[in-house]
């Protein structure tokens, strides 16, 4: 074996430049690239007839996204939002993929996990008009059904959109942990269970920590595509809106501002990607 | 830089031009760049960028189809895209590619402005001289007697209302901006920076002391006081509506009894019986018009011409408004529709009817109404505004 | 597995309601495709097939569903390629600044759509001549390209490479290896990146609408510009009942496939 490595070392270099040439062409220039072209606009101007960039140099754009208290307040509701989409999906997800991978036949396992993902072919917008007639507020078919027990729907606004938010993102959290679950060997929960531990405490003190990393890695999906969603809220959010409305309704008329507030964005991703880095979840997606 | 010194130096003078358009004479002579003609039969392709229900192919419903009859007779080949929002089709036309446009008045100043399109010799457009003479050489279509394309249609942003929900029918735009209303949580509103107009015709007339006379013209102090008056609205809101589907489901499910429309809507849903009235408030209204311009780039311009004769011809604006559903622009489409009381309902033949629309247009600095004395709030600062107030 | 009675009944609970929540809606969707009225509303008012009819008659869905399948089957061929290369390269090596690039290998779906959409829209618009059908794809092989990569690069490291060495240690040459060893063993990564992948890609919105060409209708976008039109959203519902059907019989294939193999 060590020959082989000591033959082939002062090739390696050279191996790795060709396998890594395209990909770091397509996502290190081209998307990287764009990305740049993207938030150095930040710091441009536009021209207010034609609402085109002028390359000239002005801090106004941070300046409106930082004074303005609008800013700061939307930033904070669709953190929430995201952040509650991503528990609600988990809290959903670890169950589920649990039963699928330990509890159910291994027989059914396949039909289970097709039937989790098949709504994610049903189309985006079609399942949250699906949710429009769910929530619509007194004649919407969660009011027809839980009317009786005294409930009614929430309506429109934020909550409808943490809803549908989390029922579109789902699938993503089921699928790698999932994944995780099917990795565990029996042996380790048994042992668990021979050394007397009750199931609850097996669940915290075992299976959780060893799924973790496929938890945070279905949640850097929940986090994410809410984060940046404003087609949902347009549907389901009543008046209520995000960070992505902002962003869509700047872009046509005023690139540099949309490209400011869409640092935002970014900026809590990097912060969310730095704290569930150590944890391995993106060895895990 | 240069580039842009010199885009410059032609935004100040079509700015100049812009003031100057009231007064214009009517009849130009291919100013600017236009093409000289004569068209020609030259087969091409042309992308159309078009409101839902302009430029219909079959391709939703095979018997509304006015394309593939002009692609037989013409020889042209026509792809069609649709967009939702005045502000996604100055996106895409931005975005290149497309070779002709429905734009409403609140693009087509944008993407001229924006050096996206090119001027229209209107005597290579024997269907013009049809259209409705108060369609023609309007702020929003012609910049210094140099037109820039052929209306299409007009409607009126209406007062819809619940009959049953909502009594006396009312005749007044008060139901939803005053704070006692008594449809407090059952109003829509338009979700786009343009419905600050809206707010502007109503301080027209409940606060005269403003000075107000274009809605697209406001200076700091109006703008700030329309602003305050959709904060006071914002309460009474429960959801703001930019798309048809939305705003037929709430309005059936009851859970929206009032707001602005469009007829089209109302339309939809009389479609089995009368479920909802639309009338045009006693402040007047905010309102659009939509003009069909060509590309700067385009490379297909014998067929561009041919589509933008072919479109307002009263056979193809009959269909096409009543397909829609708003008032037709050529005059003689009126005797072609299929329901004979079409123009009649959209109030097409009636001048003053549309004495106090005020058509949809982009702000910029400089005030629309003439003003030279104060600066007015351009588009992209209501935009802004907009989203810090829906966010606020 | 042991598993005590009430650990069951709490986890069969879970799943029942899971799947009622995933379910009960795309049964309204299903229902509404018969529903007379127009606007989706519960209950609904009466059972027509008027809207199969049309939809079936309708040239445009089956255009739109012919550019998103061609969409997502080129930008997940894209993926393919480049996620296994990079996945190769980074689970096989140790390497300075592996861990930035791996990085840079998951921003594209960390990234929230919209900024990535305008990222490319306003570069595509302002250097390289404008939106065509082939930005669409550069703009979904670009979020594509994480899940392969992420598939692919976690088998690499759960199979270890002493398989290869092995191969190559009796004299196989890297091409025999990697066609007699190493892609038998990544080919299941490969099935189900290539699933992923070609979903997501097929029901993408946000991403698509900064990156579509003139003229460029995908599925979704049909979908949209289908519900700014009046009289028409019923279709859409007919449109999305269908795709369920359709869709569930190759994803339970590739499951079972995936399954078997193991």
């Amino acid at each position: 074996m060590t020959n082989t490595r000591r033959y082939f070392h002062s090739h390696v270099k050279a191996r790795i430049a060709a396998l890594l040439s395209l990909p770091i062409a397509w996502l290190g220039v081209l998307y990287i690239g764009s990305l740049a072209a993207l938030f150095i606009t930040s710091i441009w101007k536009i021209d207010t007839f034609t609402s085109k960039v002028v390359r000239e140099f002005t801090l106004s754009n941070f300046i409106d996204v930082l004074t303005d208290k609008a800013y700061f307040n939307v930033t904070m509701r669709t953190v929430g939002v995201a952040i509650a989409v991503t528990i609600i999906c988990a809290v959903l997800a670890i169950p589920m993929a649990f039963f699928i991978a330990r509890v159910a036949k291994p027989k059914s396992r396949p039909v289970l996990i097709a039937l989790v993902i098949t709504p994610l072919w049903a189309s985006y917008l079609v399942k949250i008009y699906a949710w429009r007639t769910m929530m619509a507020p007194d004649s919407g078919f969660l009011n027809w059904l839980i009317s009786p027990l005294g409930l009614s729907s929430p309506g429109f606004g934020m909550v409808a959109v943490i809803i549908g938010l989390s029922y579109l993102w789902l699938p993503y959290m089921v699928l790698p942990i999932y994944a995780g679950m099917e990795k565990l060997p029996d042996s380790i929960i048994d042992a668990s269970a021979d050394l007397g531990a009750k199931p609850g405490r097996t669940f915290l003190k075992v299976i959780l920590p060893i799924t973790w990393p496929a938890i945070i890695a279905g949640s850097l999906f929940t986090f994410s595509l809410s984060l940046g969603d404003y087609i949902t809220v347009q549907i389901l959010g009543g008046t209520f809106q995000m960070l992505g409305n902002v962003v869509y309704q700047n872009f046509a008329l005023n690139l540099p501002f949309a490209a400011a507030v869409a640092l935002i964005p970014v900026i809590v991703m990097f912060i969310y990607l730095g704290s569930v880095r150590k944890t391995g979840a993106l060895d895990n997606l | 830089m240069k580039i842009t010194r010199v885009r410059k130096s032609v935004i100040a003078i079509a700015a100049g031009a812009l003031l100057l358009s009231g007064c214009s004479s009517s009849d130009s002579e291919s100013a600017g760049g236009a093409y000289a003609g004569p068209v020609k039969d030259t087969p091409g392709t042309i992308n159309v960028l078009a409101w839902p229900g302009y430029a219909e192919d079959g391709s939703t419903d095979p018997n509304v189809d006015w394309v593939t009859p002009f692609e037989k007779e013409t020889g042209c080949t026509v792809n069609v895209k649709t967009y939702g929002t005045s502000d996604e089709a100055v996106q895409l036309m931005q975005s290149g590619g497309y070779d002709v446009v429905s734009a409403s008045g609140d693009a087509s100043l944008r993407l001229i402005f924006g050096g996206d399109l090119q001027p229209v010799n209107l005597d290579l457009i024997p269907n013009y001289a049809d259209v409705f003479d108060n369609l023609k050489d309007r702020p929003w279509n012609t910049i210094d007697g140099a037109n820039y394309g052929v209306p299409h249609g007009r409607g009126a942003n209406v007062l819809q209302y619940t009959i049953d929900k909502v009594k006396p029918a009312p005749d007044s735009w008060s139901v939803v901006w005053e704070p006692n209303s008594p449809l407090k949580g059952k109003i829509t509103a338009y979700d786009s920076a343009i419905y600050i107009a809206d707010a502007a015709v109503y301080l027209m007339s409940t606060k005269p002391e403003l000075g107000i006379t274009d809605p697209y013209a406001l200076d700091q102090t109006q703008f700030d006081a329309a602003m305050a008056l959709l904060k006071q609205q914002k309460p009474l809101v429960a959801e703001y509506w930019a798309d048809y589907t939305k705003y037929v489901a709430a309005v059936q499910a009851g859970s929206i009894v009032a707001g602005t429309s469009w007829q089209v809507i109302a339309n939809v849903l009389n479609g089995e019986k009368a479920t909802v009235g639309a009338v045009k408030p006693k402040e007047g209204a905010t309102g659009w018009s939509d003009t069909w311009m060509i590309s700067k780039n385009t490379e297909s311009i014998d067929c561009a011409y041919k589509w933008l004769n072919w479109i307002i011809s009263p056979a193809t604006n009959a269909q096409a408004a009543e397909y829609f559903g708003e008032a037709p622009a050529n005059s003689k489409a009126c005797a072609l529709t299929a329901s004979k009381t079409h123009c009649e309902s959209y109030h097409a033949e009636e001048t003053d009817y549309w004495s106090n629309v005020y058509y949809w247009k982009t702000p910029t600095e400089e005030c629309l109404d003439g003003r030279t004395d104060v600066k007015c709030i351009p588009y992209a600062e209501w935009v802004k505004a907009w989203s810090s107030f829906r966010n606020s | 597995m042991n598993l005590s009675r009430t650990a069951r009944i709490v986890l069969w609970g879970f799943m029942g309601f899971g799947l009622s929540f995933i379910y009960v809606p795309l049964m309204l969707v299903v229902i509404n495709s018969f529903n007379k009225n127009k606007s989706f509303n519960w209950p609904p008012t009466g059972f027509t097939t008027m809207w199969w009819t049309k939809a079936a008659s309708n040239s445009g869905v089956k255009d739109a569903i012919l550019l998103s399948v061609l969409t997502a089957s080129l930008a997940t061929i894209i993926a393919l390629i480049l996620g296994s290369l990079a996945a190769a390269a980074i689970a096989r090596y140790n390497f300075f600044g592996r861990d930035v690039i791996s990085l840079m290998f998951v921003l594209p779906i960390a990234l929230p759509g919209i900024v990535t959409g305008i990222a490319l829209n306003n570069v595509f618009t302002n250097f390289f001549g404008g939106l065509t059908f082939f930005t669409i794809i550069i703009g979904h092989a670009t979020f594509c390209v994480v899940v392969v990569f992420n598939n692919v690069a976690a088998r690499y490291r759960r199979m270890g490479a002493t398989f290869e060495e092995a191969s190559m240690d009796l004299g196989a040459n890297r091409l025999t290896t990697f066609r007699l060893v190493t892609f038998p063993m990544i080919r299941n990564a490969l099935v189900a990146g290539a699933l992923l992948s070609f979903g997501l890609s097929f029901d993408e919105i946000i991403v698509t609408t900064f990156t579509a060409g003139a003229g460029q209708t995908t599925l979704p976008i049909w979908i949209f510009q289908n519900l700014f039109r009046p009289n028409q959203a019923p279709i859409v519902n007919v449109v999305a009942a269908a795709l369920i059907v359709v869709s569930i019989i190759p994803i339970y294939l590739s499951q079972r496939l995936t399954q078997e193999r193991k």
